[in-house]
């Protein structure tokens, strides 16, 4: 989208939140708002600020974004893994399929209960529930991708006579690279969503603590401010991956589109 | 092929068998202390001691009733929405910007303001489901309507339909299969939601259950709970699944 149109399109697009902001405004004045549950949005902003400038802001962020990156590379890792060698040797597909059917739909929060029992509070349990969550997604999208790779590269590898380790390498994983990348993308912003839900349930730290303590303490405006810088990191790690993989996968994200 | 998907489940069913055989002779081999983790008959034993008279029974219907309400509000909402919005190309144009701006928001971040507004309560819980659940539905809606081939409404202009005809005739029908795929994502985001706003708000189901197993160290309570809510979440995605091939049967026969 060039710059002309995004501009021409774009006051249709901020219309609506900018009212919804000034409208709240308007009515917190009007009103004079004194409440436990609302804030103006002048109160969001300068509660944002204040918790902005005293660093507790940045450090949740910090805590959340490291349990959510390491939780996404190890899920996503482990899960990929698995879901490649499913796709690549039928019998373990075949052996697999039902067990892992079965252990798919359970929840990812009601490991919650026992990974806290298991290894108590902190960044260690968030990290393994994040990646349990990652897991099962992983392996299916992997193994779909595996699957559709195109056969006639599988029968060179085979007339090359390659052991596995080459094939996997030199064969394998380029053709499907693109869509593991799709993977990781769909995965991060799963990952944020776990991590701040892992947060808000049980583990003290981060950016879900930050909201449920602002909520109990009742300051609604850090409250709403925490919400909306939750929203922002969520959509800008959305935006930061899309723009990666048009980047690194031009062609695979012509494909998509079509 | 009849004989292919024979060895298939023959082993599959060997799999799960040695999976739970190794499973039992981990904590036979007391690796992991049976206080956090036991083993496969400590779990079936309070499986069968709480669906049989035990608690455990009224707590899955709870969360399972609590999982369908929120869902079934949600797609109501969501669909309606979605059918106003997405029916209007001027409506797309101001609105879906912003619906899109909110989607990346996990719906959990709203439980503390749910909590501000509704206290611990039932409805706190509700509203959550119905809140998280509704962005899949609606976003999903709108996407099909503004995804519906243009000349479908260049017949429904010839043919005077009005607004409501259109969009049940035409536009509807046309985007069931993205509607039907988001319904299955809603369900599933309905009961991890139940799930945390139970844990949370300690209102009576699975989730407050488990946790509450957690903290008095009553593991097996706990795995029978996980293998309940597993098993909720496995017949609930089969059920959409299979009602989605037969809504849909139409549309395979068409290609």
């Amino acid at each position: 989208m060039s710059a002309s149109t995004l501009f021409k399109n774009g006051w249709r697009a901020a219309l609506l939140p900018v009212a919804l902001v000034v409208i709240a405004q308007v009515a917190a004045t009007v009103t004079q708002l004194e409440s436990d549950s609302l804030a103006s949005p002048l109160d969001i902003a300068r509660a944002f600020v204040s918790v902005m400038a005293d660093g507790s802001l940045l450090r949740a962020t910090l805590d959340t974004l490291k349990a959510a990156a390491i939780g996404c590379v190890v899920g996503v890792g482990a899960g990929s893994l698995l879901g490649i060698v499913l796709g690549l040797f039928r019998i373990a597909d075949d052996a697999l399929d039902l067990t892992i059917e079965l252990l798919r739909p359970i929840p990812v929060v009601a490991l919650i209960p026992v990974v806290m029992m298991l290894l108590g509070f902190g960044a260690k349990m968030e990290i393994v529930i994040i990646s349990l969550g990652l897991l099962w997604p992983s392996v299916v999208l992997a193994r779909v991708a595996v699957k559709e790779v195109e056969p006639r590269l599988m029968e060179v590898s085979n007339m090359l006579q390659l052991g596995f380790t080459d094939r996997l390498v030199k064969i394998v994983l380029p053709a499907v690279l693109p869509q593991l990348f799709m993977s990781l993308k769909l995965a991060a912003g799963y990952a944020l969503v776990v991590a701040v839900t892992v947060e808000i349930t049980a583990n003290p730290l981060g950016l879900g603590y930050g909201i449920m303590m602002a909520q109990q303490a009742l300051r609604p405006a850090e409250m709403f401010a925490y919400l909306i810088w939750i929203g922002a990191i969520g959509w800008l790690i959305g935006v930061l991956l899309n723009m990666a993989q048009r980047g690194f996968f031009p062609a695979f994200v012509k494909g998509e589109r079509r | 092929m009849k004989n292919f998907s024979l060895r298939k489940l023959l082993l599959g069913c060997a799999t799960l068998v040695l999976f739970i055989l190794v499973w039992k002779l981990v904590t036979d081999a007391k690796l992991i202390s049976p206080i956090f983790f036991p083993g496969p008959e400590r779990t079936y034993a309070a499986l069968e001691k709480g669906l049989s008279g035990g608690a455990l029974l009224t707590q899955t219907l709870e969360t399972v009733q609590r999982m369908l309400l929120g869902w079934l509000l949600a797609s109501f909402v969501g669909v309606f929405l979605g059918s106003l919005v997405g029916i209007s190309k001027r409506a797309r144009a101001f609105i879906a910007p912003t619906l899109e701006l909110l989607r990346p928001l996990p719906a959990s971040a709203m439980i503390p303001i749910a909590i501000a507004f509704l206290g611990f309560s039932d409805n706190m819980v509700l509203v959550v489901i119905a809140f998280g659940a509704l962005w899949p539905m609606l976003l999903a809606t709108i996407h099909g309507f503004a995804a519906m081939e243009p000349r479908l409404y260049e017949v429904s202009a010839v043919l005077g339909l009005s607004r409501g005809q259109v969009i049940w005739k035409l536009a509807l029908p046309s985007a069931m299969p993205m509607i039907l795929a988001s319904l299955r994502l809603g369900l599933t985001i309905s009961l991890i939601l139940a799930v945390v706003g139970e844990m949370l708000a300690s209102r009576a189901g699975l989730g407050q259950s488990i946790l509450a197993a957690s903290r008095s160290f009553r593991s097996a309570d706990l795995f029978a709970g996980i293998v309940i809510l597993g098993a909720v979440g496995l017949v609930g995605s089969r059920l959409l699944s299979f009602g989605e091939r037969r809504l849909l049967r139409w549309q395979a026969v068409n290609r």
